[in-house]
């Protein structure tokens, strides 16, 4: 049965009705860019669809060992996790339509936003967005709403897709793009302090940044509150166990992508974007946010608050597009903070910092493999540079058995021979060892 | 209720005109169809308006609303009150419940509006 129910008919009797031909309503579409040809073959069997897709899967290449980060980390992910989802009560990616009535779900959405309030030093979080990338665009376009300015400066150690992201987000909204150029992998101060001006809605941060690198950014917060603008913090949750959180530094609106709090690395996700802000900015943020109450009978319960923002009763003037939440996600990432518990967190954040810094001496202990920054903090990523094209000696360890790290030279000029190198807490000594040996072996 | 004096807009806001300075408020019309007032949001000062632009939204629990500028304008105050009590505007929306006080740039613009006795007949064919 086609999924649209009317008949051939029935449509010819809707066209004549108002007077116009099926091409007519499509007309708003520029002709080249229809849709010539769906190429849809015939369909197949269930044994045919599952055989194919096995097919496809196998293409993959999941048994790599992963130095890989960017952005998105392999850590343990604990079986209860999948366990505890996956009951039937909470096994699905939306937002109830009708939230009151599920109050488990609603329940787990606010302990989420609690979790997400500690994690950050916040004050208030949404109930998420998509992810860490939407997040950030959704941020700006917060900070702009409050400000009622229109000027934004990113320092380009901000993750390069998330601002690939924020610039085709806001393609056609008349909104300035100054981007700052990092110092020796740290965001750029003098830059960034000599672009803010009374136009300036906010500064885009990200801590630790594209590189790894480590930083605190209380002293441009100071500067750029002075000028009536907002600091926007990207940062990674599992890096919050040990370093600064960005309310310490009095960043006004914090984001992230939510994968390292125990979601599998997929291509494409589903992740987890998650927002925190203060109190004062709360009418401004964008997407769900479950409040805790008393019922008629006084007893405690959850509903959805603040709806007048979006888009379901604000139409065109709500703060965002987004009236839904990843309920899925945001629980696994409720399930995962819960199952670390406060100290949990503080392990792993420093196992990964300590097996970094193992590998980065390691490493660069290699006679033509050179530290790209010098003498910088860094959480679990960090830069090398070899003595040829990155991207070569990538293509070269994969053959051996390892995703061994990033080629910078795909977002940054000038860094042709740079690797980005994430460690997390899987990695052992023995991987790390066998990582360096190997790299030694095709320079 | 509507207040003899005032000049009214179809969107149901108030203006009340003392010389080159106009107080703007929402109507008692208004303020009944919202219900509950929860929140306003004010103007910036010193931000410009023209006529018919939208100067604040007024949110009850179910519904958000925006609020125009009766006439072109600066703002010269506003009504911070609002701010913390804003079922001000249900109490005493001619009179406590006021929204933004404004430096008027066009006065001809003062012509187009309703005076209380056209806004009555108006609310009548609504």
């Amino acid at each position: 049965m086609p999924f649209i129910a009317n008949t051939a008919l029935q449509q010819q009797q809707m066209l004549a009705e108002i007077g116009l031909t099926m091409d007519d309503l499509f007309s708003d579409i520029p002709a080249d860019m229809m849709c010539k040809d769906f190429n849809l073959p015939s369909g197949m069997s269930e044994q045919q669809v599952r055989n194919h897709l096995a097919e496809l899967a196998g293409k993959n290449s999941t048994d790599l060992t992963c130095f890989l980060g960017g952005g998105f980390y392999d850590h343990f992910i604990p079986a209860a996790i999948y366990s505890l989802i996956s009951r039937s009560e909470f096994y699905t990616a939306y937002t109830p339509y009708q939230p009151e009535l599920a109050q488990g779900t609603l329940q787990a959405v606010y302990e989420y936003q609690s979790a997400i309030c500690r994690l950050c030093d916040m004050e208030v979080s949404n109930a998420s967005l998509y992810d860490g990338g939407t997040a950030i665009y959704e941020a700006m376009m917060m900070a702009i709403r409050q400000t009622r300015r229109n000027k934004v400066i990113v320092d380009d150690s901000v993750n390069p897709i998330y601002r690939v992201m924020l610039k085709s987000y806001s393609n056609n909204l008349n909104i300035g793009f100054e981007e700052t150029e990092n110092v020796n992998g740290l965001s750029n101060r003098e830059q960034i302090l000599a672009k803010i001006d009374s136009d300036t809605a906010a500064v885009i941060l990200q801590n630790p940044n594209f590189f790894g690198c480590v930083d605190d950014f209380t002293d441009i917060a100071k500067a750029i509150h002075e000028k009536g603008a907002l600091l926007i913090v990207s940062c990674y949750p599992i890096a919050l166990g040990i370093l600064k959180t960005p309310g310490q530094m009095d960043a006004d609106i914090v984001v992230g992508e939510g994968q390292s709090l125990g979601m599998p690395m997929s291509f494409g996700g589903p992740y987890l974007g998650f927002m925190a802000t203060r109190k004062k900015f709360i009418r401004k943020m964008p997407g769900r946010i479950v409040g805790r109450t008393t019922d008629a009978n006084g007893k405690e319960a959850f509903v959805l608050t603040l709806q007048a923002r979006e888009q379901h009763i604000r139409r065109d003037k709500a703060t965002s597009n987004i009236c839904s939440n990843e309920a899925l996600c945001a629980l696994t990432a409720l399930v995962y903070l819960s199952l670390m518990g406060k100290e949990g967190l503080k392990e792993t954040a420093q196992l990964c910092a300590d097996k970094a810094s193992y590998a980065y001496k390691r490493l660069t202990s290699i006679g033509s493999v050179e530290p790209h920054f010098k003498a910088k903090w860094f959480f679990n990523e960090f830069v090398i540079d070899l003595p040829c094209e990155a991207a070569d000696v990538i293509a070269k360890l994969i053959e051996k058995g390892f995703a061994a790290g990033f080629p910078l030279s795909r977002y940054y000029n000038g860094m042709d021979n740079s690797m980005l190198i994430c460690v997390t807490e899987k990695r052992s000594k023995q991987e790390i060892g066998m990582l360096a040996e190997a790299l030694e072996a095709v320079l | 209720m509507i207040i003899e004096g005032l000049l009214y807009t179809k969107d149901h806001e108030w203006l009340k005109i003392e010389g080159d300075q106009a107080t703007i408020g929402i109507t008692d019309y208004a303020q009944q169809m919202l219900g509950e007032i929860i929140f306003v949001e004010l103007p910036a000062i010193d931000a410009e308006y023209s006529q018919h632009s939208e100067l604040a939204v007024a949110e009850s629990t179910k519904a958000a609303s925006d609020i125009y500028s009766p006439i072109s304008g600066k703002v010269t105050e506003v009504n911070d009150k609002l701010e913390t009590t804003p079922e001000l505007i249900n109490q005493d929306c001619y009179g406590d419940g006021w929204i933004c006080k404004m430096a008027v740039t066009d006065a001809k613009g003062a012509e187009s509006l309703m005076d209380s006795k056209k806004y009555d007949e108006y609310l009548k064919g609504l």
